[in-house]
């Protein structure tokens, strides 16, 4: 990884080294190109979500959930669950009636 | 693989170890933890799933009120406050077998905090602190083909089955515990047995580790005798018997060691238990994934348990395992030693049944510690195991107590019952194992004793009464063990001394 310094965070700027970070995580390939350009969006997306702290919020409970509601619970009951071809139908592939998924582990681990 | 490994008793005169565990146990729930899906163990795979359990788009969970209460249970019975305000958080990464893309846990807002479990180790008693205990679902199962034995590390593939996945999840994890010295090992085996026996006594779980419904990652880390900071810490996972939590703190106490012996640096990471070589591998790289970008679960609603509904589990709970013990060695008039014993023995339930039973409690410790003891080391089993239940030993003691059997018809009245001949009184009959009366036939092996053993009556007859012993020897010799030996003694007295 990257060592070039963290941006301020005080203005929610992104660098590219958490662009790619965050693009590791989330499993997805990103170009050196596409850092640039995505650092630059999702700042532009950070600084308007940095606009609701300038509210004065100071005797606003915060919202925990939209609906106000707690302890939504089900007795523990046995329903039906999904034929296994119906399943493994959904899988991109299938095999011995389970899921079929590619090598977990890369060569350098 | 061997590495450089320092001996133990070495490792304690320049280190102080640290131990910390984190303790996963399955709910044994008739249902999955956010849906209807059965939690049935063995079931073919992939036939306990549906669109919750499997993450598909547009299904919604909904929380199993008996995984809440179990976990509420099992947090007060660690003497844990319970939350009044707590929430499921999103854990997010991605593994084959979390279909979601995260598995849903709780984070900074788990129900059940700061208890505490205290454990006897050779008679000093160590208090571990339990920081949290909270709830979340379990993973799938992974079946990696093409390697070598099913090892992830070279295999082609991998093979998912989601049976295992959403089953409630409760995770109990201890502070650091200080102080256990050389006992680090036995303190952290001590502490997942009795947290064992704890959710098993409250019905939780059926808490098994061989079939991974109970699961230990165990920390160690090591500092030099006298710092003030703590060392570097590794995570042991795989840990599969209560045995294999003692070696593992072992091994990474002495392998620390070696490492800090040679000027190295313990490395942060999860390391995987090997139970065939009782070493320990470095697993997963953990760096890349302690980024779990945690956040409150939108999809499910606040838990908000009420002080009535928590008085109301509180009330509920039953005899805990460290009260019953004191109360029956109160009431069997017990030593902590003999106590000891009794549990170490795994006889402790046993003895109980048996003298629930009808037993004293004398005769039921005699016969499992003893006799039953011996059997179950032959045939290399648990007492538990033994085809004998506390109600027949109960039955043998009180056949012997009554005059019906002595010791030794009754441990032949034992081959019977262990070989399925039925309960004791039936295989006395059967056997024909009860002690002779005075008969006929005894009366005649009586007069048969005296009549070949002159000498041996002059003898008694002469002052030495206690050569009276080599008569009665006979006449229990010539009714194969089946006469009263006091009758015997008393016949032959009557005979010998009194002509």
């Amino acid at each position: 990884m990257s060592t070039e310094p963290t941006p301020d965070r005080g203005a929610p700027a992104l660098g590219r080294q958490d662009i790619a970070h965050l693009a590791r995580l989330a499993r997805l390939a990103v170009t050196d190109e596409e850092l640039d350009r995505f650092a630059g969006q999702l700042g532009a997306v950070l600084d308007a979500v940095a606009q609701v702290q300038r509210a004065d919020a100071g005797d606003v409970v915060p919202t925990t959930h939209a609906v106000p509601l707690t302890n939504v619970l089900r007795t523990d009951v046995v329903t039906p669950s999904l034929p296994r071809d119906v399943v493994l139908a959904g899988a991109p592939a299938a095999d011995e009636d389970r899921f079929r998924v590619p090598r977990i582990l890369g060569e350098e681990e | 693989m061997s590495e450089t490994l320092v001996e133990f008793d070495d490792v304690l005169t320049r280190y102080e170890p640290l131990i910390g565990l984190e303790t996963h146990v399955e709910l044994g729930t008739e249902s999955k933890m956010f849906c209807g899906c059965s939690t049935t163990f063995g079931a073919e795979p992939n036939t306990q799933t549906c669109p919750v359990c499997l993450g598909l788009p547009g299904s919604l969970p909904v929380a199993n009120a008996a995984a809440i209460e179990s976990t509420i249970r099992i947090g007060l019975a660690l003497g844990c406050r319970i939350a009044s305000w707590s929430r499921f958080a999103r854990k997010n990464y991605f593994y084959p077998d979390i279909p979601k893309g995260f598995q849903t846990s709780q984070y900074d807002e788990p129900l059940c905090v700061d208890g505490h479990l205290d454990v006897e180790v050779d008679g000093r008693t160590h208090r571990v602190e339990i920081e949290r205990v909270h709830l979340e679902e379990d993973t799938g199962k992974n079946l990696h083909v093409g390697g070598a034995t099913g090892r992830i590390h070279g295999a082609d593939h991998s093979l998912v089955d989601f049976n295992r996945a959403g089953i409630p999840l409760v995770e109990i994890v201890t502070r650091p515990v200080p102080g256990t010295g050389a006992k680090a090992p036995e303190v952290a085996r001590a502490y997942v047995t009795e947290l064992r026996e704890i959710i098993q006594t409250l019905g939780a779980s059926d808490v098994r580790m061989e079939q991974g419904s109970l699961r230990c990652d165990v920390n160690t880390s090591l500092a030099p005798v006298g710092s003030l900071e703590w060392g570097t810490r590794t995570e042991t996972k795989n840990v599969n018997s209560l045995r294999s939590v003692e070696r593992a703190v072992r091994y990474e106490m002495r392998r620390q060691a070696a490492v800090l012996d040679a000027g190295g640096r313990v490395v942060q990471e999860t390391r995987h238990f090997h139970e065939d070589t009782g070493s320990t591998s470095p697993g997963r790289s953990k760096e890349e994934a302690t980024d779990y970008r945690y956040f409150p679960e939108p999809d499910l609603v606040p838990l908000a348990p009420d002080a009535e509904w928590v008085e109301k589990l509180a009330a509920g709970l039953p005899e805990l395992p460290a009260a019953r013990r004191a109360r029956l060695q109160e009431e069997w008039g017990l030593s902590g030693t003999e106590m000891t014993w009794l549990v170490n023995a795994g006889a402790l339930g046993l003895v109980e049944q048996t003298v629930a039973a009808g037993a004293s409690p004398a005769e039921a410790r005699k016969w499992w510690l003893g006799e039953l003891a011996r059997r179950a080391n032959d045939a290399g089993v648990d007492l538990p195991e033994l085809a004998v239940t506390p109600a027949q030993v109960a039955e043998l003691a009180a056949l012997v107590g009554e005059g019906t059997i002595n010791d030794k018809l009754a441990r032949q009245a034992l081959d019977g019952v262990l070989a399925g001949e039925g309960d004791p009184r039936a295989v006395v009959a059967a056997r024909g194992l009860a002690v002779m009366g005075e008969s006929d036939e005894l009366v005649a092996a009586v007069d048969a004793a005296i009549a070949g053993a002159p000498d041996v009556v002059e003898k008694v007859r002469g002052g030495k009464v206690q050569a009276l012993g080599a008569l009665v020897g006979a006449v229990m010799k010539t009714t194969r063990g089946k006469a009263d030996a006091a009758t015997v003694r008393r016949m032959l007295e009557e005979r010998v001394l009194s002509s």
